[in-house]
């Protein structure tokens, strides 16, 4: 894996630079009490910087290069994965994939923004960035798990829906608005795990469900803090503000009752451990399922519609 | 290609001569030509030469829309409470406090009951005088309460849209605001009772990704802009000007997204006519 070291990661990643140089030259069993020492430092130090992490430095860590996407997810947990393409009217768009897989012994229907690791591949995802055509594939994929009674987990990890000339011809707002219809109405268990980046319309299209889950170095919100504040603040420069004031972390969302659970991830982020994230990650899916999949569907729907009539605040 | 272009813009028009007497006479945005105030309000706020439909509030919609004094509103008083204690370069308190003060609205929708041609309906209608329309907690609920209104009387619903999209201020809120609306409609939609989306001037962001597209018709009012993205962002995004008349009413139906474009003063008619065939039926 290529290292890619954001600057409040540094002088966690210098300090494991030398325990690994001093663990390579040691042959001798007299400086095990220093390694231990420095091992422990490490340990502190990771502790202190991520306890007291902006949200700012959350988006951060969501948008890591070395961040596990939707397929190191499935490849990690599930056997028997099958990708199936295409939207059935238009075409296969490659920013959001899904198909069949199973967790363990529990068939799902998996279906995630899909993001690149490097330029070329990137360009192929479009940086995770869906077209109408990836939300009506996403749509096809779960009508399809709904005739199977097979439950449906989304995940979601995109920039945003893609602002392009051809996508507005070909309707994404309709698309997205057709999913979050649809998905209100699906028949089968929908448990939605927010891994990366939540950026608005673009993230909901696939984002409806009975369990909202969120890694907890994720972010979720209306706009990007970018976006927020070149429009608010007429200025590119404020994004650290904006990100406080959208209030757009895991622990944020949960006091707001936009999310039901907060996944915890492996000390330095989930990019440090792939297994043991993907391990936790299939652990808390299966139990989610195993519960909801005792729910009748009238009940199920019923009760979804309910999570979200319930959000939001007002007064009079 | 036109074989010269005017090197500079504006060379005709000074500031001085926009400044027509306060109230009295509107400057169409569109053709440039003068309208008297009473012309226009005859014409329903369309540009008699050009046919421009200017921006109108939930006031004239009502009058337009419905019967005479059949508008009942409710949850007038429904305002927002400012949950993130949003701060940007203003507080989002004193921007909600200066909307309510400017347009006289607690918020960017009003919703109630009333009649078109004596057929009773639900109607929701944004306001965009109102911070850019936009969809917060409030916008959400009131146009969520309009939908099991219309769920639980078995009368058909209409909303009415002007919005620049989902409000920033109320963060993930605001976004949930989609889901909220759309997860009710699905339920109306279950009880086979119409649902009249009329999209006017502007309708962007996460209002047209929720209940704007959502109608079982579509209507326009001519030229409207309607879209997800807004042009400047997309413009930014493919490094290329967009074409003329990119996002606009007519522009939608051509790529199949709206059923109807209408001229406002047939906008009651239409309605009336869709709703004759669509009534709600008990299966």
């Amino acid at each position: 894996m290529s290292k890619s070291v954001l600057d409040f990661e540094k002088p966690i990643f210098e300090l494991e630079e030398k325990l690994d140089e001093l663990r390579r030259y040691a042959d001798n069993s007299d400086i095990a009490d220093e390694v231990a020492k420095i091992e422990k430092r490490v340990h502190q130090l990771q502790q202190n910087i991520f306890s007291n992490l902006t949200r700012w430095q959350r988006v951060q860590l969501a948008r890591h290069p070395d961040r596990p996407y939707t397929t190191d997810y499935i490849n990690l947990m599930s056997e028997d994965f099958i990708e199936l393409h295409g939207d059935r009217l238009f075409g296969d768009d490659k920013a959001i994939v899904g198909g069949f897989a199973r967790l363990g012994s529990q068939s799902v229907m998996i279906i995630g923004h899909q993001k690149g690791r490097d330029t070329k591949s990137n360009l192929y995802r479009n940086f995770g960035m869906p077209n109408p055509e990836g939300y009506r594939k996403a749509l096809r994929l779960m009508r399809l798990a709904e005739k199977f009674n097979v439950p449906v987990v989304t995940m979601l990890d995109t920039p945003g829906a893609y602002p392009g000339l051809e996508a507005e011809e070909r309707g994404q707002a309709e698309a997205i608005a057709r999913n979050l219809l649809e998905m209100s109405s699906l028949r089968v268990p929908i448990v939605v795990v927010i891994i990366g980046e939540g950026a608005s319309g673009g993230a909901l299209g696939i984002g409806i469900g009975d369990r909202i889950l969120m890694l907890e170095n994720a972010w979720y919100s209306v706009i990007s803090p970018e976006s927020c504040s070149s429009i608010l603040w007429r200025s590119w420069n404020y994004k650290e503000q904006a990100a406080e004031a959208l209030q757009l972390t895991a622990p944020d969302l949960k006091k707001q009752g936009v999310i039901d659970l907060i996944i915890p991830e492996p000390p330095g982020g989930a990019h440090r451990d792939y297994e043991r994230i993907a391990q936790i990650l299939k652990e808390v899916l299966l139990e989610e399922l195993k519960k909801l999949m005792k729910i009748k569907p009238e009940k199920l729907v019923e009760k979804r519609r309910a999570k979200f009539a319930g959000m939001g605040e007002w007064a009079g | 290609m036109p074989w010269f272009r005017r090197s500079k813009e504006n060379i005709a028009t000074t500031p001085e001569r926009k400044e027509l007497p306060e109230g009295m006479w509107e400057k169409c945005d569109q053709c440039g030509e003068i309208l008297h105030r009473t012309e226009l309000e005859e014409n329903l706020f369309t540009c008699g030469k050009c046919n421009a439909h200017f921006r109108i509030g939930s006031k004239e919609y009502i009058e337009i829309l419905l019967d005479p004094r059949s508008f009942k509103e409710h949850d007038r008083k429904m305002r927002s409470t400012d949950p993130l204690k949003f701060v940007d370069s203003k507080r989002y308190r004193d921007r909600t406090s200066e909307a309510i003060k400017k347009t006289g609205l607690n918020d960017a929708v009003r919703w109630g009951t009333g009649s078109i041609n004596k057929k009773p309906v639900v109607i929701a209608i944004m306001d965009f005088s109102f911070i850019g329309g936009s969809m917060g907690s409030v916008v959400g609920e009131k146009v969520g309460r309009a939908i099991d209104r219309a769920a639980e009387k078995r009368q058909p619903l209409i909303i009415l849209s002007a919005s620049g999209g989902a409000r920033m201020m109320e963060g993930a809120l605001s976004l949930m605001q989609l889901a909220k609306t759309s997860a009710k409609l699905s339920r109306l939609a279950e009880r086979n009772v119409p649902f009249i989306s009329i999209l006017t001037d502007p309708t962007t962001g996460g209002v047209t990704a929720s209940y704007a597209m959502l109608g079982d018709i579509n209507i326009a009012e001519p030229n409207a802009l309607i879209g997800f993205a807004g042009p400047r962002v997309i413009r930014q995004t493919i490094g290329r000007d967009l074409p003329q008349g990119f996002q606009r009413s007519e522009f939608l139906q051509e790529h199949g997204f709206i059923d109807v474009i209408t001229h406002r003063k047939d906008l009651r008619e239409t309605i009336d006519r869709l709703l004759s065939f669509m009534v709600p039926t008990k299966r």
